[in-house]
């Protein structure tokens, strides 16, 4: 039920202020979404989408050290501060 | 998809289970909170990949399988209305009332449709003046402010003819219930990660606080989850107990401060009957009365439906984790997805169904 997908936003319609909308890609799928509650989102974003309604934008830097850092853990195998991930 | 697959890597997956077998000395007991982290275990067999000596126990995350009995009588009864266009997200057409599903309704020529978006309604709505259109709204706090948009924006068109019926409930208070219960087992939880997009994590602090429990914001793919029981129990292990933010991709400290603000305009907290739990204290959302006039109870004649639970169906124990599907002498025998005697076993995300899916019990027919 709160399944959210992240989406790449292909434009944006701002001409209703009061419902903010975009066109986003799920991987081939286009679907009109509403970015109402993410005033600083770009084209080229990629958004988390629940219902309709884009929640987030994914921060590709966090998502990016995060899956380094765990392939790391691979090769480093012990040793790996608490902090570090 | 971008920033799913790469969460699903087997390889990323064998380097995390290699780790959380590595630090974990002692058994440990650790509740994942929502139904969509219950169905990745399931589905990936992620138990597989952890230490015996790592217990997963299912939480209360389904909607679906929460939403009290006489709120689906309600619906039933408002969607076999001539006068009504009933809306709704698929998962709740099969949820059984007392006596009738809402797909029994649709099959009997009652105008039930399934829709993607809250905010879909709103155009059904005005495509069709002379019917009332009502949205089934349920859900945690993820899909809340979503419901609250159609309203606000119901009202800011001027609908007269829209109206939701509301059951929303919120997780922290179900958190605390679980906590406090003599028979509590839970050491460690994984919290919702998609609930945190939108709350963010602040109001978890407290409760890690009180009852000396780790809690992780935890996403949704095998990777995710891992990494979120690792984070667990390391925690465990040093004889921490801190809330930590294993999703950051997604969830931010503060959450998504417009959709809050949103919530608090359209909602008041409110007790709520939760199915198979009972009473939780300022533990839902529900209409403020400014927006009274998109209230479908107070629109149709539904306040003398109260419902009591069955007795046979053990959801109430499978959703707070004291027991699993599997311990349910019902299960996998009366009760299968095809046949639900209970919401769990409806609900893809519900444990019972995800039992059912990609755990098959010994003795189960099939």
């Amino acid at each position: 039920m709160c399944l959210a997908v992240p989406g790449k936003v292909m434009s944006i319609d701002e001409s209703n202020p009061d419902l903010k909308m975009a066109r986003v890609n799920f991987s081939g799928v286009i679907k009109e979404v509403s970015i109402q509650w993410l005033p600083e989102v770009r084209v080229g974003n990629y958004v988390l989408t629940h219902v309709g309604m884009a929640l987030n934008i994914v921060d590709e830097k966090d998502a990016l050290e995060t899956l380094e850092l765990l392939k790391e853990l691979g090769e480093l195998d012990a040793e790996l501060g608490k902090d570090a991930w | 998809m971008k920033f799913v697959d790469e969460f699903r890597d087997i390889e990323l997956v064998r380097n995390l289970s290699a780790k959380i077998h590595e630090i974990t000395t002692k058994e440990w007991t650790i509740m994942e909170i929502c139904g969509g982290q219950t169905h990745c275990i399931m589905r990936y067999n992620l138990e597989e990949f952890l230490p015996e000596k790592i217990r997963l126990v299912h939480g209360p995350g389904c909607p679906v399988c929460v939403t009290p009995l006489e709120i689906i009588d309600k619906a039933v009864r408002i969607a076999q209305r001539e006068d009504v266009i009933f809306t709704s997200f698929g998962d709740m057409l099969r949820v059984p009332g007392s006596e009738k599903d809402l797909m029994s309704v649709k099959a009997g020529g009652g105008d039930v449709r399934i829709l993607y978006s809250p905010l879909d309604a709103i155009k059904i709505a005005e495509d069709n003046p002379d019917k009332k259109v009502v949205f089934f709204a349920i859900g945690f706090e993820t899909t809340a402010p979503a419901n609250a948009m159609a309203v606000k924006e119901a009202s800011r068109r001027g609908l007269k003819n829209f109206s939701i019926l509301s059951s929303h409930v919120l997780v922290p208070p179900a958190m605390e219930v679980i906590l406090s219960s003599e028979q509590n087992r839970i050491e460690g939880f994984l919290a919702a990660g998609h609930v945190c997009t939108v709350m963010g994590y602040e109001e978890y602090i407290p409760i890690a606080g009180k009852y000396r429990i780790p809690i992780v914001v935890t996403g949704f793919e095998p990777v995710d989850i891992l990494k979120g029981i690792c984070h667990v129990v390391m925690q465990l292990e040093e004889g921490r107990y801190e809330v930590e933010n294993a999703y950051g991709r997604v969830v931010s400290r503060e959450g998504n401060l417009a959709a809050r603000k949103l919530l608090k305009d359209v909602y008041d907290v409110t007790d709520m009957k939760w199915r198979g739990i009972g009473n939780i204290p300022l533990s839902g959302f529900r209409l403020a009365s400014k927006y009274g006039e998109f209230n479908a109870e107070q629109i149709f004649d539904v306040g003398d439906i109260v419902q009591q639970e069955s007795p046979l169906c053990i959801a109430g124990e499978v959703l707070q984790g004291l027991k699993k599907p599997g311990d349910c002498s019902a299960f996998g025998r009366e009760c299968k997805p095809e046949h639900p005697l209970g919401a769990p076993m409806v609900s893809s995300e519900g444990a019972c169904s995800a039992y059912y899916r990609f755990k098959k019990t010994e003795g189960m027919e099939t």
